[in-house]
């Protein structure tokens, strides 16, 4: 405490009156904070724990019942709740990597200085951003519909004999969810790695080359440590974001075919919203993603901070 | 070898542009078609539109809307600014171990999912609905409520606060203005930069959001933007040249943002990075 009120103090240069002062700023202070401290207490920390008591809870509607651990026993042969995480898992695993790799690939492209176009590129490639995620997953859904120009494009190249039936194929339409979250994402994440990129010594580079390292090397020895801080960030906002994927399951594919493409957010709205409601259980499935959420976030904390 | 890593390189850029470019030309060339030409792939401009905003216009709620989404975007990014800014500002100028604590607090919980929240707060509004009527469910007030204070905007200013003159309070001060006047006269003014990002951010959010407004809209009256072009593309026969021009207008004012203000939205992205 005596700590601060020196720093605090330190400000006022030759007031000697100011501890009581400070009292009555450190007071004002908390004024200042007050409606985001019970605003955020309000509709984030108390609904975490309405849910939580909720996922011990089961029943339709408003007539709820504690049933102890009931709800977290029936996730494990709930084959809907398996298939939700699964898919989830398959985003996650495939679509966070190839876009990060991809945005990084771009934007040590970008960040060559003879390059010329680059403002064009570097705008062309994160205009995907400012659609808003209802509006680009409609029009993918058109754009991989059966007579959808993605087919007809396929079909000109010879590239397909017949039409592919990409949302009603359980594989074709997860590989559909994938490519729409990469083509909306890329960009986003390649302005962050650009913007980091313009922090380092381009003397590393120069040495580099002089040693006779190849770009390829240059890529994973110096661009991938250098950024490795920023990579860990976006990949943690990717990782948060594709665990919570709802928008465009529910206007790409609807979850289907089958639950093919049902992710654990739409398979929460469903169990509140669509099926008869079952407010319990959907709480218990929220809280798989809290779990998620945390350890994922954990492990990759770990994974980079390892070399220090 | 050089030259072949150039044409590789140029090859590779222009197809990524391609692919980041070609939905938005075929939206923009769709809007100007009949349902049948985009169903049959026609990329060359028609002459349609005007028959495209018309069912637009008088047949599906569009005004309606656009009204809402409005409505619900401003009030959002008003009060976010308002409310983000005060807190950021009072966990930095008036900095103490207790308020840290509470900041980091508050941190933890940009880490909770929404699908975690949202029965608890459908559930929250339900509840009200029956005493404070103008609050309950089916309210754009509902739909605005809790999106207005996130521990993002917090971050976002206090961030930006760091790169306050911080004499400019004590010139505040000596000049006799109140804490709030500090505030209000020195610096919001100062900071208007942090506010243009700011703002940028919140309104995109707003607009375009979809699963709290799906949750919590439930008549026609109340619908935003996003639940229309949800609802239009899920029909079971969709005219898709309205479809498309409701989803170019819905996009317009986000991509006139973005390009008027490219480096205030860039700023935006960033200030939630820089330490």
């Amino acid at each position: 405490m005596s700590k601060v009120m020196e720093s605090s103090s330190s400000s006022y240069k030759g007031h000697k009156k100011s501890i009581g002062n400070w009292y009555k700023k450190n007071y004002i202070g908390w004024l200042f904070i007050l409606i985001a401290v019970v605003g955020i207490s309000l509709f984030y920390f108390y609904p975490m724990i309405r849910a939580l008591l909720l996922s011990f809870q089961s029943g339709m509607g408003s007539n709820l019942e504690y049933v102890g651990l009931d709800n977290y026993i029936r996730l494990f042969s709930d084959p809907t709740f398996i298939a939700a995480l699964t898919n989830t898992f398959i985003y996650l695993l495939i679509q966070v990597p190839v876009m990060i790799i991809l945005a990084l690939f771009f934007s040590v492209l970008l960040n060559d200085a003879t390059l010329k176009f680059k403002g064009f590129f570097r705008t062309a490639i994160f205009l995907p951003c400012v659609t808003s995620l209802v509006a680009y997953a409609v029009i993918f859904k058109y754009l991989f519909g059966v007579d959808g120009l993605i087919n007809q494009f396929l079909l000109d190249l010879s590239l397909i004999s017949q039409p592919l039936n990409w949302l009603a194929d359980p594989v074709l339409a997860k590989i559909t969810i994938i490519i729409a979250i990469t083509w909306r994402w890329t960009g986003y994440n390649m302005i962050f790695y650009l913007s980091a990129l313009q922090n380092v010594d381009k003397s590393m580079y120069e040495a580099a080359k002089i040693d006779g390292a190849t770009s390829f090397q240059q890529f994973f020895y110096i661009t991938v440590p250098m950024l490795k801080p920023i990579i860990l960030f976006t990949s943690i906002i990717s990782t948060i974001g594709t665990l919570q994927i709802f928008d465009e399951i529910m206007n790409i594919t609807n979850g289907g075919p089958g639950n093919a493409t049902l992710s654990i957010s739409m398979y929460i709205y469903n169990l509140s919203f669509e099926y008869s409601p079952d407010f319990g259980y959907a709480a218990t499935v929220s809280y798989v993603i809290v779990i998620l959420v945390v350890v994922l976030s954990l492990i990759q904390f770990k994974v980079a901070g390892d070399d220090k | 070898m050089n030259k072949f890593k150039r044409i590789a390189t140029y090859t590779f850029l222009s197809a990524a542009a391609i692919v980041s470019i070609f939905p938005f030309l075929w939206m923009l060339v769709s809007m100007t078609n009949r349902s049948v030409d985009v169903t049959q792939g026609r990329l060359l401009p028609g002459t349609h539109l005007f028959e495209n905003l018309r069912v637009l216009f008088e047949s599906v709620n569009m005004v309606t809307a656009l009204v809402n989404s409005t409505i619900i975007a401003v009030i959002t990014t008003f009060f976010t600014l308002l409310i983000g800014s005060l807190a950021g500002y009072g966990f930095e100028i008036y900095r103490t171990p207790g308020k840290d604590r509470v900041f980091n607090l508050l941190l933890l919980s940009m880490m909770i999912p929404f699908a975690a929240i949202m029965i608890p707060l459908y559930r929250l509004f339900g509840g009200v609905s029956s005493t404070v009527s103008f609050l309950g469910i089916d309210t754009l007030a509902a739909a605005i409520l809790p999106t207005v204070i996130t521990a993002f905007f917090i971050f976002f200013f206090r961030q930006n606060t760091k790169m306050f003159a911080k004499d400019l309070v004590e010139a505040g001060r000596i000049d006799g203005l109140s804490e709030l006047g500090i505030f209000f006269r020195i610096y919001l003014p100062t900071m208007k930069t942090t506010y243009a990002a700011a703002a940028i951010i919140a309104f995109m959010n707003s607009w375009n959001n979809y699963l709290w407004p799906l949750v919590v809209l439930q008549s026609p009256e109340n619908q935003t933007i996003p639940l229309l072009i949800s609802n239009l593309g899920a029909g079971y026969t969709p005219d898709f040249g309205v479809i498309m021009t409701a989803i170019v207008i819905a996009t317009l004012p986000t991509a006139i943002v973005f390009f008027i203000m490219q480096k205030h939205f860039v700023a935006g992205m960033m200030g939630s990075v820089k330490g």
